[in-house]
């Protein structure tokens, strides 16, 4: 084959990585027009929106980077509070609040990164645990400024872009939210089909062959890190603003545990786990509600377990049988 | 002729036992030059603290002239000294093509643009697309590495190192573990490499090293035995003795 | 100053006991078994009912706790935890922490959220005066307890046949394979020993630190540093490990209580940054 021939197909084989398959903008589109088909259920799809953001984090770290963390309810929360005390004090402005969690969220894993990104998987998994029980017993300790285990209430929201106020149904709330979590998703999206994206992969896979290869590993998993956890800072910030109320239940265990069970369901690594897994766990966690209003911790922690004893396996191959139909679906579609 | 790489006083202990003992290597530009000795010589340790994976004791490593004793392994590969290991180390996950484009995209200094897009870039595409040529990996990269044959895999692990533009290329026992009939056309490969690459060779089969090597050393308990050509290394009485000795028990 | 000096060992005791069959299941498997925490509160429910139904005393009490969790142990690694050995720490910590979710959602079932206590004999209740320094009763009894018991697990872990088998088995599994040490049968056992010690250290301490059904989960991250912080290689690492946690915790509540417990996580995340191998890790070449 001739030399500008073989490029061309590289260049065809690298764009394939990103480009957009038909059943990925059917899925946005089912999920824009989630409000109008369940109109009544807006609440429930904002908090579906909200935790796909904060799986899509997670998924950032440990999907792409193979950074395991027990705590990343630590951003989720200083984003909350962070948008949340804004509102309270400064603006009331939705999109300021947003970039300042965002950053505020950043600026903590940018700063918490050399503490994480040292030693095997078991003592990240500690010091993430670790850091995320100290800001729970900060926020708690500083109850004057976060209002304790009270939660910080006052909070007023002013419209989005001064022209969508936020209504008691939570419709505005789940559009903002969506918006917010498309946005962010196009750009990881982005971002893991870059060179950047590539040498994550590549220290997930091999961390002696990545420096071998010239990628320095540690400044590339905390540029990362920040990166996830300024997401999960916006997963925060949506939180506070939507829901106008903070609770130290942001910085709570569970919420670090609850995402790793959603990547685990949705399966991790290719951007859509943690939003198919935020889907699938609000559905099951309501459905349980309706029945057995208390013990939910039981049933979920009955799901990890099986999960993890085996379960993964079938429903990741039923996934892929699901989407291998899609696939086909689609293309028959695009012929 | 000048030098690419060497070693000042080199020194290794791990808790006691000396490993590389006070070594002063010297590799010139363009050279094929071979390290052999028996098993246990230090040969991997030696090349582990050329390339950073581990911290010499005392002594110096230049690079060009340059000390790089202290360097951090990535910076080494950017300054021109790349590496295969003994034991294929490759991104499991990843097909051939991407591995290639990694390499190439940190060299050219892409790495850290989160949103840059590969197939808009025409450099790293024609540099990619010639090393996938050149190793012969073109008809497939698009399979996942950890699904290829054996020898295939080393292919990549050689062309990833490669792909690094080296001006010093460290080969860890290319060979080993490659069937016979595979061995011919990876080696092909190897001294097709340009000339102004100037390799280390670490290799256990007498065969390859006599064939490609133009300068021979000889390590033997972490000391050097003997270095100097081929014919001179081949003659030597005490590298018959410890070394070709030993072979011929085994 | 120094009452509160003797409080805190006797939590880091009881700390110990609870922490010390996690440490060397860790050290065995390669396992973390976030669910420990689990085993010891049931021990503290066998033993809370054991004294309020039965009627039993509370030192008779003691052991039918420490052999209720054991057997459990002994039962569940049979049939779920042996599966897990070959999987990531991830899935590990995923699958321990459902198995507490399931236990503390279980318990609360079953026995209702609110706080459990026991009626201590009258000869452990109260305290005496020694040279100006308060000692509750209770607190020198634990101590006892928990002094024997690590003076003849490092005995047992040092100078018998399982014990050296146990320490070979850690250093290196495969080789101890190879030599014909029963890992598997070792490790059960272990299990179910460690297993039996959280059950015993949650019986000996409801009266210090309470127990409710969300006990594995508040005190998850105590064991996991005395694991993390302790080493997984001996039994005076974990030791040290239990009283240095102990007594932060108890002083540092003491004199700055409004911090809280925010003292025993930032030493835990000091501790791992300074000595990511614990703390008296052997130096590795």
């Amino acid at each position: 084959m001739s030399a500008p021939a073989f490029e061309t197909r590289v260049r065809q084989s690298l764009y394939a990585g990103r480009r957009w398959h038909p059943a990925e903008i059917a899925f946005w589109l089912l999920a824009g027009a989630a409000c109008l088909l369940f109109p009544r259920q807006s609440l429930l799809l904002n908090e579906i929106a909200i935790l796909a953001l904060f799986a899509l984090s997670l998924d950032l770290i440990l999907g792409f980077a193979g950074i395991v963390s027990l705590g990343h309810a630590a951003f989720l929360g200083t984003g909350a509070y962070a948008a949340g005390l804004l509102a309270k004090h400064v603006t009331a402005d939705p999109l300021a609040g947003l970039g300042v969690g965002m950053a505020a969220a950043g600026l903590l894993g940018l700063v918490t990164s050399p503490l994480v990104l040292r030693g095997t998987d078991l003592t990240r998994l500690m010091i993430t645990l670790g850091v995320a029980l100290i800001l729970y017993e900060l926020a708690n300790s500083f109850g004057g400024l976060t209002g304790g285990a009270d939660g910080l209430q006052g909070i007023m929201m002013g419209p989005v872009l001064g022209l969508f106020d936020f209504d008691i149904f939570g419709r505005t709330a789940y559009l903002y939210s969506l918006s917010v979590l498309f946005v962010l998703f196009l750009v990881a999206r982005r971002v893991t089909n870059s060179p950047f994206g590539l040498s994550l992969r590549a220290i997930r896979d091999n961390p002696l062959r990545a420096s071998a290869s010239g990628v320095p590993n540690g400044k590339r998993l905390a540029a990362a890190y920040a990166l996830a956890a300024a997401y999960a800072g916006a997963a925060g910030a949506l939180l506070a603003q939507t829901t106008q109320f903070v609770s130290l239940d942001v910085l709570d265990f569970h919420r670090s545990a609850d995402l790793t069970l959603v990547l685990i369901i949705g399966g991790a690594g290719y951007l859509y786990g943690g939003l198919i897994g935020a889907v699938a766990f609000k559905l099951l966690q309501d459905a349980i509600a309706t029945f057995t209003p208390q013990y939910w911790m039981f049933w979920i922690g009955l799901f990890l377990v099986l999960f993890v004893l085996g379960g993964r396996e079938i429903i990741h191959g039923a996934i892929k049988t699901v989407a291998g139909r899609f696939a086909r679906l689609g293309k028959g579609a695009a012929r | 002729m000048s030098a690419v790489l060497q070693t000042f006083d080199l020194y290794k202990s791990f808790g006691g036992i000396t490993a590389t003992d006070h070594v002063d290597f010297t590799l010139q530009r363009g050279a094929c030059h071979a390290l052999i000795g028996p098993n246990g010589a230090g040969k991997t340790t030696f090349v582990n603290q050329l390339t950073g994976v581990l911290r010499p004791t005392g002594g110096r490593i230049a690079l060009m002239g340059e000390d790089i004793t202290k360097l951090p392994r990535e910076t080494r590969v950017r300054r021109g000294l790349a590496r295969t290991f003994q034991i294929n180390q490759l991104f499991a996950t990843m097909t051939p093509l991407e591995m290639i484009a990694l390499v190439t995209s940190e060299r050219l200094g892409r790495g850290a643009r989160p949103f840059h897009a590969l197939d808009r870039d025409p450099e790293l595409i024609a540099e990619t697309a010639e090393i996938l040529s050149r190793f012969r990996l073109d008809d497939i990269m698009d399979q996942r590495i950890a699904t290829l044959p054996y020898g295939k895999q080393r292919q990549v692990e050689i062309a990833a190192a490669f792909a690094a533009k080296p001006s010093v290329l460290l080969l860890d026992e290319p060979a080993a573990g490659v069937p016979e009939a595979e061995r011919r056309e990876l080696m092909s490969t190897v001294a097709a490499l340009p000339a102004d690459v100037s390799v280390l060779l670490i290799e256990h089969d007498m065969d390859l090293v006599f064939r490609f090597a133009t300068r021979i050393t000889v390590l033997v308990n972490g000391r050097v035995l003997a270095e100097g050509t081929p014919d001179e290394v081949a003659r030597n009485p005490a590298v018959r003795e410890a070394y070709l000795g030993e072979a011929a028990h085994v | 100053m120094l009452t509160i000096l003797f409080d805190g060992i006797a939590y880091g005791m009881v700390l110990f006991v609870l922490g010390c069959g996690l440490s060397v299941t860790m050290g065995l498997m390669n396992f973390v078994n976030l669910a420990h925490g689990a085993f010891a509160m049931l021990g503290g429910y066998v033993a809370v009912l054991a004294m309020q139904r039965l009627g039993l005393p509370f030192l008779a009490s003691l052991p039918l706790a420490f052999l209720a969790a054991a057997l459990v142990g002994i039962v569940l690694e049979r049939l779920i935890y042996r599966p897990m050995y070959a999987k990531s720490h991830l899935d590990q910590v995923m699958f321990s922490i459902g198995l507490v979710f399931m236990a503390v959602a279980g318990t609360d079932w079953l026995m209702g959220s609110t706080q459990q206590f026991i009626r201590l004999p009258v000869w452990l209740q109260g305290r005496f005066e020694v040279a100006g320094i308060g000692i509750g009763r209770y607190r020198l009894f634990v101590i006892a307890i928990c002094g024997l018991l690590a003076v003849s697990l490092q005995w047992g872990f040092t100078r018998t046949r399982f014990g050296s088998r146990l320490r070979a088995a850690v250093d290196d599994a495969r080789v101890a394979r190879g030599l014909g040490i029963p890992v598997s049968r070792l490790f059960a056992l272990t299990f179910a020993l460690g297993s039996g010690l959280a059950g015993l250290g949650g019986a000996l301490g409801v009266e210090l630190m309470g127990l409710d059904p969300s006990f594995p989960l508040k005190f998850m991250i105590y064991f996991l540093i005395v694991v993390t912080v302790g080493g997984t290689s001996s039994i005076t690492g974990p030791f040290f490990a239990a009283m240095l946690l102990g007594v932060a915790d108890v002083v540092g509540k003491y004199l700055v209580p409004q911090v809280g417990a925010f003292i025993i996580y930032a030493l835990m995340v000091v501790l791992l940054i300074t000595r990511p191998h614990g703390l008296f890790a052997r130096a590795r070449a």
